[in-house]
């Protein structure tokens, strides 16, 4: 089978010793166009990898700014069908950034889980991540995803403790090192002591670790950056394409902007 | 061995960050159920403040009409009006003896959130409770009495703005506060260990009607009928029979304006296998898994699931699960108060419409217990207007 992307993305960052940028946005929104152009947009601003929200009816892990994109995007009438030929259309152009799938079980489950993974293969997806797919109920799932090369990445919390054992040592491609309690959405500070948690962490495995939940500014990026091997950014560019959206721009407009947004986080990078 | 499972459904499909929550709560729930003393003080709570045994009533005028004798569990004459406290008492308990300072649930008619409310002040503890802005309208009273009682409420407006997207904001709140805040949850819904936790809190309906019609009629009962949305009530009157093949556990389910519109919430009835709110059970859904929106004229029926554990009743056949429609539920409600001098909640309404529905099924030697699962104070007004007897006092009224 061939080797998953993002283990090739993770080494190339390693050894040019750079952390990863990973920019989250909702599919299909506003429209399946304009994702494609804004990550488009985000890959030529420096962005290392790609996730992409599947919207969901019922979004429970997401505040209340990526519940409202789920809602822009289902009203726009996006179907899986869609978010797979968003990423079709992206992994053909840019087939070393790897794409992965934010999405509740949900989605696969009643989609038929062959099915899905199968469309994840064929659209080029490297990994998925469900944060209502806990470790205990992985195995569900991971039969087939192993099948088609695709990854569950694995998530961790500062409320896993113990929990770590289980997790870490089975994760695949890197780690989702959730920052904080709570839902997706953008905070001003962290509670959490990020060194004990790293250290925790790295004590069972050096797979790639990167922070997301969140963190929304370069400066955060910046501070956070030194404890982990890359960060996710989410909440903070969707707020943005709501913005762009409420201001009426248009499609190539949004991913400029959002092109534009990438390269403060992502600084002396590409491009 | 997978925990919680029921068959195939149930499971423990929640985010990581309550993982740990819900572990620490299966761990306190393991020593808590062995232990005598928790046992034992559960128990007083139910005697002294809810009110227990709660009366198994012979309905004799309806039980004239039907043809058959009718016994009515009165868990309506519970203190707060409705089943939802022997539950709430339990968590509460559990809470405390957790070190857990605060109370959170969601409510949909409003029910488990005034429960809850009670539970908290009787305890001493912070309450906030979820809900749905739709269902705030349709139960303002509830919502007084939840404030009057120390709790907030706090409006949802996501989604549909009923019960669903108030559960939703309850766990999105529980991983928000996951240390100090115990989650109350309703009915036998939500991730393992919850629909555990809360039919074994509420199968004291069920071992009373046991213990009662044995002692009373020397036989137990020829079948049990109860409304269910998510289901809390049917399983606390089923759990203790499910052994006795020859007792009919029958449930109704919301089938609002009809099956044959979108407008329902009979998940069984209408709905598919799928994972939402921590379980893998029955849900109104889409062919891609997205959340149907739900309706019934019962703000507590309104849900677009249903308990995993009855979803597994209903797969192996042990108990069957039937539709009652919005009008069928108001004549039930309006023959009871009639018949009996009883008003029923209009959940329990969707019950008596049932059993009536299915009298040419049972004779004179019969003995059926409907499970009035809640007082029907809180619906009176919305009845009157669905009768065209009172005005609408809120911005959209139902046609």
């Amino acid at each position: 089978m061939k080797p998953n992307p993002i283990d090739a993305r993770f080494e190339k960052l390693r050894a040019e010793n750079k952390k990863a940028f990973i920019p989250f946005i909702t599919a299909g929104d506003p429209s399946a166009e304009a994702t494609y152009l804004i990550a488009k947009s985000m890959i030529e601003n420096g962005a290392d990898l790609i996730e992409f929200g599947v919207p969901y009816s019922d979004p429970s892990a997401d505040g209340p700014v990526i519940m409202r994109a789920d809602e822009r995007a289902l009203a726009a009438g996006i179907r899986l069908v869609d978010v797979f030929e968003i990423c079709r259309r992206t992994t053909q152009e840019y087939p070393e950034i790897p794409v992965l799938l934010l999405l509740y079980f949900n989605s696969i489950f009643v989609y038929g889980m062959d099915k899905f993974m199968s469309a994840c293969k064929d659209s080029g997806i490297s990994g998925l991540i469900i944060p209502d797919l806990p470790f205990e109920e992985r195995d569900e799932l991971e039969p087939t995803a192993d099948q088609y090369g695709v990854y569950l990445i694995s998530m961790v919390t500062p409320t896993s403790f113990d929990r770590i054992r289980l997790i870490v040592p089975n994760a695949k491609g890197f780690l989702y090192c959730v920052s904080t309690s709570g839902v997706t959405g953008e905070r001003q500070t962290f509670e959490t002591q990020f060194q004990e948690y790293m250290d925790a962490l790295n004590t069972y495995s050096d797979i790639p670790k990167c922070l997301g939940f969140g963190i929304s500014t370069p400066e955060q990026k910046q501070s956070l950056e030194k404890y982990c091997d890359g960060i996710i950014v989410g909440s903070a560019l969707v707020k943005k394409i709501e913005d762009a959206v409420l201001d009426g721009l248009s499609e190539s407009a949004i991913a400029d902007k959002l092109g534009a947004t990438v390269k403060a986080f992502t600084g002396d990078s590409i491009c | 061995m997978k925990k919680g499972r029921y068959g195939s459904y149930g499971g423990q499909y929640a985010s990581e960050t309550l993982m740990f929550a819900l572990n620490e709560l299966e761990t306190a729930y393991r020593t808590a159920q062995n232990d005598p003393l928790f046992i034992e003080e559960y128990k007083r709570f139910l005697r002294e403040y809810a009110g227990r045994p709660s009366l198994l009533y012979h309905a004799e005028r309806m039980s004239k009409d039907l043809g058959f004798t009718v016994l009515l569990k009165r868990e309506d004459l519970n203190h707060t009006g409705a089943h939802k406290i022997n539950n709430v008492l339990g968590q509460a308990l559990l809470a405390v003896r957790m070190g857990k300072k605060r109370l959170i649930a969601e409510t949909g008619a409003g029910q488990h959130g005034v429960a809850t409310a009670t539970a908290a002040a009787y305890l001493g503890l912070s309450c906030d409770v979820y809900m749905g802005l739709e269902d705030m309208r349709r139960q303002s009273l509830n919502v007084y009495r939840m404030e009057l009682l120390g709790a907030q409420v706090h409006a949802v407006t996501d989604g549909t703005a009923t019960l669903k997207d108030a559960t939703s904001e309850a766990l999105r709140e529980w991983s928000r506060r996951v240390s100090d805040t115990f989650y109350v949850i309703g009915s036998v819904v939500g991730p393992h260990p919850y629909p555990e936790i809360v039919r074994d809190f509420q199968r004291v309906i069920g071992d009373e009607i046991r213990n009662e019609t044995l002692d009373r009629y020397h036989r137990l009962p020829t079948a049990l009928v109860a409304c269910v949305g998510g289901g809390s009530n049917a399983m606390g009157t089923f759990y203790p029979f499910i052994a006795d093949q020859e007792v009919r556990l029958i449930a109704s389910e919301a089938a609002g304006r009809g099956m044959d519109t979108s407008t329902h919430a009979a998940s069984i009835s209408g709905g598919s296998v799928g994972v939402f709110h921590g379980m893998k059970s029955i849900f109104l859904q889409d062919d891609e898994g997205q959340i149907a929106p739900v309706y019934s004229i019962s703000a507590g029926l309104d849900y677009p699931g249903i308990g995993p554990e009855h979803a597994y009743l209903n797969e192996i056949g042990r108990a069957e699960y039937f539709p009652v429609t919005d009008d069928e539920a108001v004549d039930a409600f309006e023959y009871l108060s009639r018949i009996e001098g009883i008003i029923p909640a209009i959940e329990s309404s969707h019950a008596v419409a049932l059993l009536i529905k299915l009298k040419e099924q049972f004779g004179t030697d019969d003995l059926v217990v409907i499970t009035i699962s809640g007082r029907g104070d809180k619906d009176v007004e919305a009845i009157g207007q669905y009768r065209g007897r009172l005005k609408a006092g809120g911005t959209s009224n139902e046609a």
